[in-house]
């Protein structure tokens, strides 16, 4: 196996890299979550009315709730690929603390979803009718927000890889747990609209993001060491 | 204060009195739940130990 | 120490838990009685209010309950992970249901509240919405559960997320109470009771204790036939099916 002397962050580097490569190699299903987020945001007008003012009205909500779940539908991507080759075991018996591996892949993920959510998400907020000075605080909410997705959503696929039918069940187990960040990030889309000051929110995001990325790793890998027994 | 006037709860028993019946139903459903629980594993345990002795 | 090592083995823990039950389901059944009696019938209606205020004595019980059962089967499941205790995680599986209805009858009652006070069977207070949260996290975590073909696996990761769910309590509570005063329209908390009456508070803090016994009562009901399921290969299950 791998050199013993290797610290710590080259064994979170080589894991990043890794599940980066992969991702890239199978590039259909890394456009699948951003086509899901332009379709859902898309259904809006088409549902409620394409009035600019309603537009705007909805528009936080809308691009949070669209970009939540295309976030919780590439949220099994993080092992379930691995969890089926068996990679993921020899991943956990390695003598690298299996946080850290959590932590590689977790970044790897966010960096094909939420980032690129992230990315695409002012085309969007412009197709709602949002004012070109208010993009601004939509990315900057989502940058924030959306790692934490990830890194909450790695404990949800954590518990659920192992199960054949494990789709439906990892939404109800982890939606409950993305409420806060929906309240906080899309309140603070709104607020920005209303030009009032929303560093209040964009601390809060970030608090739950420092918590999250603390805890999370921790409890996916006890959780994967669950799902691998 | 009559019966009549103590069930009528002031125009709000339909209220009042639901509610009262759904915590009702809260409490037999607890109560219940373990009791079929029991019978149903004894009857199943019984049947193991019995297919295991002949 | 020698106690819970004792409490802890499931024949011990059969045996014990099969006294105790009776006793705790009489101790239940009293104070039932008892805070009925002084909620309905000795506690004088609400100035405001009127009689409508009475649905207290089952709604804010239940919502206590639905938040204490959710920190004992978290720490409950929080002992068997760390611990492997399997009689914990028994514990703690056996407490999902119980609170899970439990939260269901406060949102019950809630609604069955607004409906006069507000004239709407549902509004998005803040203490409605964290409720609603928690019944879906109890969900999930029942959900987990059953999913799992094996017991033990579905006992531990069912744990996991009741452990990491109840990180989570607090700052859905806080985002959903900040989120509520931000979109406050016409909505008036009527739920929050000021200075309540003594003659009012008696017979709330004897249903919330005759709530917190008949927790413990079904818990430990439901508890016991798990741990004999658990144990059916075991010697002393076999000899008390003999007795039977």
């Amino acid at each position: 196996m791998e050199n013993t002397e290797s610290s710590v962050y080259s064994a979170f580097i080589a894991i990043f890299r890794r599940d980066l490569k992969l991702a890239l190699r199978r590039r259909a299903e890394l456009i699948n979550p951003l086509a899901f987020f332009v379709i859902v945001v898309s259904l809006f007008p088409l549902g409620l009315s394409a009035d600019p003012p309603t537009l705007l009205r909805i528009a936080p909500g809308v691009l949070w709730i669209s970009a939540l779940l295309a976030t919780l539908l590439s949220l099994e991507s993080i092992f379930r690929s691995d969890y089926e080759d068996g990679s993921l075991e020899q991943l956990a018996l390695s003598h690298h603390p299996l946080p850290v591996i959590v932590m590689g892949k977790v970044a790897a993920h966010w960096c094909t979803t939420g980032l690129l959510l992230t990315l695409l998400s002012p085309a969007l907020g412009v197709s709602l009718a949002m004012p070109m000075d208010k993009l601004g605080a939509l990315v900057l909410t989502l940058i924030v927000g959306t790692p934490t997705l990830s890194l909450i959503g790695s404990i949800g696929v954590a518990l659920t890889v192992g199960l054949r039918r494990g789709g439906i069940l990892l939404a109800l187990l982890i939606l409950p747990l993305y409420i806060p960040i929906l309240i906080f990030g899309a309140s603070a889309v709104d607020m920005a609209i209303a030009d009032l000051e929303v560093a209040g929110q964009l601390y809060l995001l970030t608090a739950m993001l420092v918590l999250s990325l603390t805890l999370a790793p921790f409890a996916t890998a006890i959780a994967l060491r669950v799902t691998l027994e | 204060m009559s019966w009549g006037e103590f069930f009528h709860m002031g125009g709000y028993a339909v209220y009042v009195w639901s509610s009262y019946g759904m915590a009702l139903l809260v409490l037999v459903y607890n109560i219940v739940a373990p009791i079929l629980r029991k019978r149903r594993l004894l009857r199943d345990l019984v049947r193991e130990k019995s297919r295991k002795s002949a | 120490m020698n106690f819970f090592h004792r409490f802890a083995s499931p024949r011990e823990f059969f045996r014990i838990a099969g006294y105790t039950v009776p006793w705790l389901g009489g101790a239940t059944l009293i104070l039932i009685v008892v805070g009925l009696y002084l909620g309905l019938f000795v506690a004088p209606a609400d100035y405001q209010q009127g009689e409508s205020y009475r649905i207290i004595f089952i709604h804010v019980p239940a919502a206590w309950m639905s938040l204490f059962v959710y920190m004992s089967m978290a720490g409950a499941a929080a002992v068997g992970l760390i611990w492997k205790i399997k009689l914990a995680h028994v514990i703690a599986m056996s407490s999902a249901p119980i609170g899970a209805s439990f939260t269901l009858l406060a949102l019950i009652t809630g609604s069955l509240w607004g409906k006069p006070m507000w004239g709407t069977w549902w509004v998005w207070d803040a203490r409605l919405t964290s409720e609603l949260i928690l019944l879906f996290l109890y969900l999930g975590i029942m959900a987990l559960y059953a999913a799992f073909e094996e017991r033990r696996s579905g006992q531990q990761a069912a744990g996991i997320l009741a452990v990491v769910g109840v990180i989570n309590i607090p700052i859905i509570h806080y985002s959903v109470q900040w989120w509520n005063t931000l979109h406050q329209g016409a909505t008036v908390t009527k739920f929050s009771a000021p200075s309540i009456h003594l003659s009012m508070l008696i017979p709330l803090l004897i249903m919330a204790a005759a709530f917190m016994l008949f927790y413990a009562a079904t818990v430990l009901a439901r508890a016991r036939w798990e741990v004999l399921d658990q144990e059916r290969r075991s010697t002393w299950v076999n000899e008390y099916l003999e007795q039977l």
